[in-house]
């Protein structure tokens, strides 16, 4: 990369007080898999006046494009989805509680004792749990189980709520010195990157935004997605857990720790549902060094994002993932830091305005 | 007219299983061939039945998916005299021993499911359920005559047949999903006298309980606009009282949850309420457990709507269902299609 | 062929770093297929033949990637923690010794743990003689393979990677070999089998073919204590699969296969695999469908460092599958 080619630095998107409003909007809205209206109508509010053609496909999707200037101008797809994990109202029983599945991979560990928000129109509600009271020293040995939690919404919630109905965390965002508490930054963070990239998008490429749904019951928004885009490269913006806590035993070290907070960016190696192609990971993690951006690699392993099944689309899709780092993920309050957001987001434009033809050209090795 | 109770008996009567559909796909043939104006089969064994719109060209296109296979076993090993036996599609083994059983050989062969003494077994089963891999087929013949018969990779069949109960209730094996067909056969029937503007393209699909191959595979040939899921779901019966079972006999279930387009849910339970068919909102909260789960993610994506009958005992030999939902969920589809305008699809949207 | 298989099997390629393993095949392929190309997931496909009026797009996948290992941690002494790359079995791991794609070599070591008790992953390092974080050569997201040489003991050939490598050299043997063929056939050798046939789904859909099935290794059924039972046997002749947990093959396919090795007087037998996948799921959900099947190979101790299986059964899939090649496919 010459001089010349270097970003210059009034192009680059940052993160400002708008943009944590927005995050702060996104976040406070409901979208549980299969019910994503609320992120969805924000979306479109948002890239309405800079995308170039946008479709809501058969699934929910929110598939926008900006198109570059230029010859030979490399068709990229980013998708990052809206929905997040929560709840589906199940059955109302006669003491006119509630009962509930979980929708997404959500740890019974941390529902008793939760506010919830109900349905459109977000009426409040609680976990409750039993009286410690009345609890033995032995039950509390063991998990309160899912069946035995129930919503309660007040005695005189009458049919307001109906089996079918969703909820989520009633958590409200906060920001406070350099962090962020949410819920749903997984991946809010993600639908706020890609808003921010369309509003400032490179001219050297297409740019294929894909605001998927349902990602967390199997990736299945991203797949329909990438087959209607059938882009030449993929990029999955999502945000991962950072476990950087301490070993209960501090004779030992974490050496399972995903990413931390504060170390930039997470470049996604392998997951255990893409290997991602190398050429990606030497595109974004040059970019990071020229353009001094912190960055870490994910460590490889277990997880998956969107790029697992864009990259098995058709007849195949070059694919990387990206994540803002994030503690306690699908939990009702996930923290982050901002800087690690505006890094992402810094890191991917500077990605991005460094992708030209010659970058797919050879053969993928590794 | 076409007669429910002998349509049924003479489906479940045929075998099918998962990737072997042949002789199930065989009768249907010979049944949708006058409902239908077009019939063909897919590269993996799915029928396709089209019956076209009377609409100006170009049609939309609404296709109807029942998977037509059936749950079984399979031959792994031959020892002695005796046959050991893996499943194709979710079988509880504390379901087999003594069930009758048949074994597609070089001729079809009747046999019995053997549950060996527990001092043949390892100590650790004890006088527990047996698992499948201890369990053995007895078809009386001697080990020469055996392997001379049956080989490796041979399926194996209930062989309960099907009982008439009280109050239109039918038991037996493989309702699951023949049923399903059943319905699909009968809005066939009610929409020949009907005008309706859409093409109908009916899918009696293979392979649901192994890989959804049918499903992934047919909509990606047919590329429909919309599509109409229909299976069996669970009906409230022993053991099974919770949320996601419906009343016995009591209508149709509507499915509801990710699997399903919003605006489809809508209008069946419109239609529904219309038609004073009684139906019940099924909760899918995450995945459907039907063919919906692969069309709606073939291609760019194919609105999906779920029919439930609701069926007892479900991957047993003596699966319940009643008639009544049978031709309750026939008679929704139907009027549901006759229904759809040419311009329906603008309707099927995500604007609330 | 034997010596095919032992430069296969000892050059490394763990899935999705299927490059130098990808090189070695189109050196061995040479000029016997008409065309070669490789996908966007570095599968190579190598094109053989002109489709007559009898014939048929036919694709053939052997998977060319092996289960291996990436670095996750390098902690202050040098030593490297790690995740598995497809199914790794942490018993055989232990001083097992690795080699990563930039030739470091390493052994694998382990936590104290309970005796008695199997290690997990997260219980076993990487130790690639590093005296500290700084001197280590291995950084995050590094990649190795297991290393150990390929044995001949005459009839039978023991390796890692046999699974797949084998159904390599099969697939190149039977390219050598085929003289004539009515069909255009694919010879997909496919990268990320092991982590979800994830090459062989995006190759079938390249090539759309009309029909296909892969090569593969299976469990061999001949071992003592062997549970549950599988009839196959080493030495038995190639196995035509009827099903394995990921799919079920085309009885069309089945019965085709059958009986060409009968008129051609092979030793055949038939699978049914309890714990398992292949290519042939990816090939059969293709687009709208494609009948699929699987010729494998019976194969003792997959997915550890010493998969054996037999020559005769080698020889013997070359030929059914230059058979089945040669002749206009008659499905019924």
């Amino acid at each position: 990369m010459t001089e010349n080619q270097k970003i210059q630095a009034s192009n680059i998107p940052t993160i400002g007080n708008r943009q944590i409003k927005l995050l702060e909007k996104l976040c406070n809205a409901s979208a549980v898999s299969g019910d994503e209206q609320e992120v969805r109508n924000i979306v479109l509010e948002e890239i309405k006046p800079v995308a170039d053609e946008i479709k809501v496909d058969a699934l929910g999707n929110v598939l926008a494009t900006k198109f570059g200037h230029g010859e030979n101008r490399v068709r990229v797809m980013l998708a990052a989805h809206m929905d997040e994990i929560g709840f589906m109202i199940v059955k109302k029983h006669d003491d006119n509680l509630f009962q509930f599945e979980r929708i997404g991979g959500i740890d019974e560990r941390q529902l008793p004792g939760k506010a919830v928000l109900v349905g459109r129109d977000h009426l409040p509600g609680v976990i409750g749990a039993k009286p410690i009271h009345m609890t033995t020293a032995d039950e509390r040995k063991n998990k309160i189980p899912v069946d035995a939690l129930r919503i309660d919404l007040g005695p005189e919630i009458g049919e307001k709520v109906k089996p079918g109905d969703r909820a989520t965390f009633a958590t409200r965002f906060k920001r406070f010195g350099p962090s962020i508490q949410a819920k749903a930054l997984d991946d809010r963070f993600g639908v706020a990157i890609l808003i921010e990239l369309l509003k400032h998008a490179p001219e050297n490429i297409d740019l294929l935004a894909a605001f998927t749904v349902q990602e967390e019951v199997g990736l299945r928004g991203a797949r329909v997605a990438a087959y209607r885009f059938d882009p030449d490269m993929a990029i999955a913006v999502d945000s991962t857990p950072a476990y950087d806590l301490p070993h209960w035993d501090d004779e030992d070290q974490n050496v399972q720790y995903n990413t931390r907070l504060d170390a930039g960016p997470a470049i996604y190696v392998m997951d255990r549902a893409t290997i991602a192609d190398r050429r990606l990971v030497t595109l974004l993690s040059d970019a990071a060094q020229e353009e001094e951006i912190p960055y870490q690699f994910r460590q490889p392993g277990g997880g998956g994002t969107d790029a697992g099944v864009i990259h098995k689309t058709r007849a195949g899709i070059p694919s990387i993932s990206v994540s803002v780092p994030s503690r306690y993920a699908h939990s009702a309050i996930g923290l982050a830091r901002v800087d690690d957001w505006a890094n992402t987001l810094r890191l991917l434009y500077a990605a991005l305005v460094r992708v030209t033809p010659d970058l797919l050209a050879g053969e993928r090795r590794g | 007219m076409i007669d429910l109770s002998e349509l049924l008996n003479k489906m479940l009567t045929a075998p099918g299983l998962s990737g072997y559909e042949s002789p199930i796909r065989e009768i249907l043939q010979e049944v949708w061939a006058p409902l239908t104006d077009e019939l063909s089969v897919s590269k993996i064994g799915s029928l396709h039945g089209l019956k076209r719109g009377q609409g100006d060209a170009p049609r939309r296109k609404v296709m109807i998916s029942a998977h037509m296979d059936a749950i079984g076993m399979m031959v792994t090993h031959i020892q002695d005299s005796f046959i050991r036996i893996t499943e194709i599609g979710g079988i509880d083994h504390r379901i087999l021993p003594g069930q009758p059983v048949i074994v597609h050989g070089r001729e079809e062969l009747p046999g019995v499911v053997v549950q060996p003494p527990g001092h043949l077994l390892p100590e650790s089963v004890g006088d527990g359920p047996v698992e499948m891999k201890y369990l053995l087929v007895d078809v009386g013949l001697g080990p020469d005559e055996l392997v001379k018969k049956v080989r490796v990779g041979d399926i194996v069949s209930y062989a309960q047949e099907p009982l008439e109960l009280t109050g239109e209730a039918l038991a037996g094996h493989t309702l699951d999903n023949r049923v399903s067909v059943a319905a699909t056969t009968l809005c066939l029937e009610a929409l020949q006298n009907r005008f309706h503007d859409w093409d109908v393209w009916a899918v009696a699909s293979a392979q649901e309980e192994e890989t959804l191959g049918g499903a992934f595979t047919s909509p990606f040939d047919i590329q429909p606009d919309i599509a109409i899921v229909i299976d069996v779901c669970f009906a409230k019966g022993p053991g099974a009282s919770d949320w996601s079972s419906l009343p016995f006999g009591e209508g149709v279930g509507l499915g509801y949850g990710p699997n399903i387009h919003p605006a489809l849910y809508d209008a069946f339970e419109k239609k529904a309420k219309e038609l004073e068919i009684p139906y019940h909102r099924d909760l899918m909260p995450k995945m459907s457990g039907t063919d919906a789960m692969a069309v709606q993610i073939v291609a760019e994506g194919i609105p999906c709507a779920v029919i439930g009958i609701p069926l007892r005992y479900m991957h047993t030999p003596v699966e319940t269902v009643s008639l009544k939902d049978i031709r309750r969920a026939g008679r929704l589809m139907a009027e549901f299609i006759a229904d759809l305008k040419p311009d329906a699809l603008a309707h099927i949207n995500w604007e609330e | 062929m034997k010596s095919l298989i032992k430069q296969l099997v000892e050059t490394p390629g763990p899935s999705g770093f299927e490059y130098e393993i990808r090189d070695v095949i189109r050196e061995a392929i040479g000029d016997a297929a008409d065309e070669v190309r490789v996908d966007a997931l570095g599968s190579l496909i190598a094109k053989k033949g002109v489709k007559t009026e009898q014939g048929q797009r036919v694709m053939i996948s052997a998977h060319i990637d092996e289960i291996g290992l990436m670095v996750t941690h390098v902690d202050d002494s040098g030593f490297l923690r790690f995740t598995n790359i497809g199914g790794v079995n942490p018993m055989t791991c232990y001083g097992g010794r690795v080699l990563f794609m930039d030739g470091t070599r390493g052994v694998i070591g382990m936590d104290s743990i309970e005796r008695g008790k199997t290690p997990k992953l997260t219980d076993l390092f990487i130790d690639v003689g590093a005296t500290s974080k700084e001197d280590c050569p291995v950084k995050v997201g590094d990649v190795c393979g297991f290393e150990r040489p390929f044995i001949d003991l005459g009839k039978r050939m023991v390796a890692k990677s046999m699974d797949d490598r084998v159904a390599a050299a099969v697939a190149i043997e039977v390219l050598r070999r085929l003289e004539s063929t009515p069909h255009e056939v694919h010879f997909v050798f496919s990268t990320q089998e092991e982590v979800g046939l994830r090459g062989a789904t995006t190759a079938a859909y390249g090539v759309d073919p009309d029909l296909g099935f892969a090569i593969d290794v299976t469990r061999s059924g001949d071992t003592p204590r062997f549970s549950p039972k599988m009839a196959t046997a080493l030495g038995d002749g190639p196995a035509i699969k009827v099903r394995d947990s990921s799919f079920i093959a085309d009885p069309r396919l089945v019965d085709w296969m059958i009986k060409a090795a009968e008129e051609a007087g092979l030793p055949y037998q038939l699978e049914v695999l309890e714990a398992g996948g292949t290519d042939g799921r990816a090939i059969q959900l293709t687009r709208g469908g494609v009948p699929a099947g699987c010729v494998s190979i019976a194969c003792r101790y997959i997915h550890s460092p010493s998969e054996m299986v037999d020559s005769d059964d080698v020889e013997n899939a070359v030929q059914l599958l230059v058979k089945l090649l040669s002749e206009p496919i008659v499905l019924k």
